[in-house]
């Protein structure tokens, strides 16, 4: 009898539940942008003796909070939250390696992979220098966002190198800083870091980054491939291609050029300019600047 | 020493009596589900937060055993008025406080160690999951022996507070012996600010007068390691020796205190 009571309310409140997600779909509009405490300092005496647990909920709140606001594209403030939450991650646990180094790439990928603020991205790293000065990692990321960032490759070498002096640094670092200070923002020292970070990194989100990386500038490669053909197409006809059709038809392209992720290239016929196609997986490409300028 | 023995034993089986032990299951649960869960949600680091997880629900769950049971271990007596056969038995007062100690401290023990191991066979199958005890990229291997120092610590860290519980016990009502007991535990962890003191006030009085709390208030922050054993930051032995020594003269003390007023205490 109790039990068929129960029973009966619980789906009850099961079936209203049902309704009010049918009729309000969005429930009602509440800011979800709202950070409590942001300071690391009163999160840090709050926490008793469960920082590193707090951090760890504030760690898994920030990839929340990334890999939602990457699928959001109605928001202005994007990431707003992104290096609130990760300050608070690491104030709670300054050793807390992974938080500064993903959340570095997370802050620093440009718009709308990332949070585009490499400044703060350096600010949390830098951070984690004052905690831990021996970890070359910290310096070997910092230059890198020097180098993919912002391309300012003196500053990039130098922190490759500060990093090459910490202990257990690996060889090839001191390497980096020395092809900074040659080559700059050459593509193929981009192709070597992104491809050692592939084959020395052990997380899984870190290799999957790399690998696009590596394909990205396999697609720069390509679209330098396909815009002398376009030229080429421009010499012999005197204008210039509007369609993929019309190269194709004059016999320099066997088909419609695709990108290493199997999407087709996109050829703006009034420009006539070459670029990965808005649904690529590989959109956007990485900003290249010309080398030595910053 | 037989009193004490029969009362400790009689105070765990109390506590198994009220289904203390149910938390077990609780903890057990509560892991196994988060280490499933984790995998998605963490970006490679679900050991790391395992550790963390494990070692502060360890922490916790102690916590409210110590209190919530340590604070009606003297006034539940009195309450349900089996404290005057019980002391009307040739059962001296002092014995009577060490056997309530001793007794939960057993209780705590069990306890701990149960979710020590629950712990241990969780991050095995997580290292088993992962294809190895210690993977490139770890700062320490799944089934790291150091965590038991900081599981020690805790335990030593509960022990003071079922001692604090229980000097509480010995002259107030449940509800403030709770208040009480967790205020002690909170200001336990903030009172390395009143070292510093002086910095802040110019006055020599309130420096002293800090410094004085400081030294007399029980220190819990310096029990805490848990932190430093997850990234396998080493913590050397001599640490952990001054504070099991600490740990044991402030409960001595304690049950000293508790003893006295118990002693002094009319029951008429």
């Amino acid at each position: 009898m109790y039990v068929a009571g129960i029973s009966v309310l619980v789906g009850a409140a099961v079936v209203l539940q049902m309704a009010r997600e049918r009729r309000y779909p969005d429930g009602p509009a509440v800011a979800d942008q709202v950070l409590y405490i942001e300071s690391g300092q009163v999160i840090e005496r709050v926490a008793l003796s469960y920082k590193a647990v707090l951090a760890d909920l504030y760690w898994i709140r920030a990839l929340q909070h990334y890999g939602g606001e990457r699928l959001k594209t109605d928001s202005n403030e994007r990431f707003a939250l992104l290096y609130p939450l990760l300050n608070l991650t690491t104030s709670l646990d300054p050793r807390f390696m992974v938080a500064y180094r993903f959340g570095a790439i997370f802050l620093s990928e440009p718009y709308p992979g990332g949070a585009g603020k490499p400044e703060l991205a350096i600010r949390l790293l830098e951070k984690g220098i004052r905690t831990t000065p021996d970890k070359w990692e910290y310096y070997h990321d910092i230059g890198f966002v020097y180098f993919w960032n912002l391309h300012d490759y003196l500053k990039a070498a130098d922190w490759f190198r500060r990093g090459a002096e910490q202990p257990n640094s690996p060889w090839w670092l001191r390497t980096y800083a020395a092809t900074m200070m040659a080559k700059g923002g050459d593509r193929q020292t981009a192709r070597v870091i992104w491809q050692n970070i592939l084959n020395t990194t052990e997380g899984e989100w870190m290799r999957e980054t790399a690998k696009k990386r590596l394909l990205q500038l396999d697609a720069l490669d390509q679209i330098d491939y396909l815009r002398r053909i376009r030229d080429e197409f421009q010499r012999r006809k005197g204008h210039s291609p509007e369609s993929w059709e019309q190269i194709i038809a004059a016999g320099l392209l066997r088909g419609v050029p695709v990108d290493p992720e199997g999407t087709a290239f996109t050829l703006n016929f009034a420009t006539g300019e070459i670029a990965v196609s808005g649904y690529s997986p590989l959109y956007p490409l990485p900003l290249e600047t010309i080398p030595g300028q910053p | 020493m037989r009193a004490v023995r029969f009362i400790a034993i009689n105070v765990f089986r109390e506590s198994v009596r009220d289904k203390v032990l149910y938390n077990l299951v609780l903890f057990a649960i509560m892991l196994m589900a988060v280490s499933f869960l984790l995998g998605q949600l963490t970006a490679g680091q679900d050991v790391k937060i395992i550790k963390d997880l494990g070692l502060a629900a360890i922490a916790i769950f102690g916590l409210f055993i110590a209190t919530f049971i340590g604070i009606g271990l003297v006034s539940k007596e009195v309450e349900r008025r089996s404290i005057y056969s019980l002391l009307s038995k040739p059962i001296r007062r002092q014995e009577f406080i060490l056997g309530k100690y001793l007794g939960l401290v057993l209780t705590l023990a069990v306890n701990v160690a149960a979710m020590t191991a629950a712990y241990y066979a969780v991050l095995a199958y997580m290292a088993w999951k992962a294809g190895g005890n210690f993977l490139p990229g770890w700062e320490a291997p799944a089934l790291d022996p150091m965590l038991l120092k900081a599981v020690a610590m805790i335990f030593l860290q509960l022990m003071i507070v079922t001692a604090i519980a229980l000097l509480f016990s010995t002259f107030s009502s449940p509800a403030l012996a709770t208040a009480l007991t967790l205020a002690l535990y909170v200001v336990g962890h903030f009172n390395a600010d009143l070292k510093n003191f002086d910095a802040v006030v110019t006055s020599r009085p309130a420096a002293f007068l800090a410094k004085t709390l400081y030294y007399t208030l029980p220190n819990l922050s310096p029990f805490d390691v848990k932190a430093q054993v997850v990234h396998a930051v080493p913590v050397p032995v001599g640490y952990l020796l001054f504070n099991t020594a600490y740990a044991l003269i402030y409960i001595s003390a304690l049950l000293t205190a508790a003893t006295v007023i118990f002693i002094r205490r009319d029951f008429k």
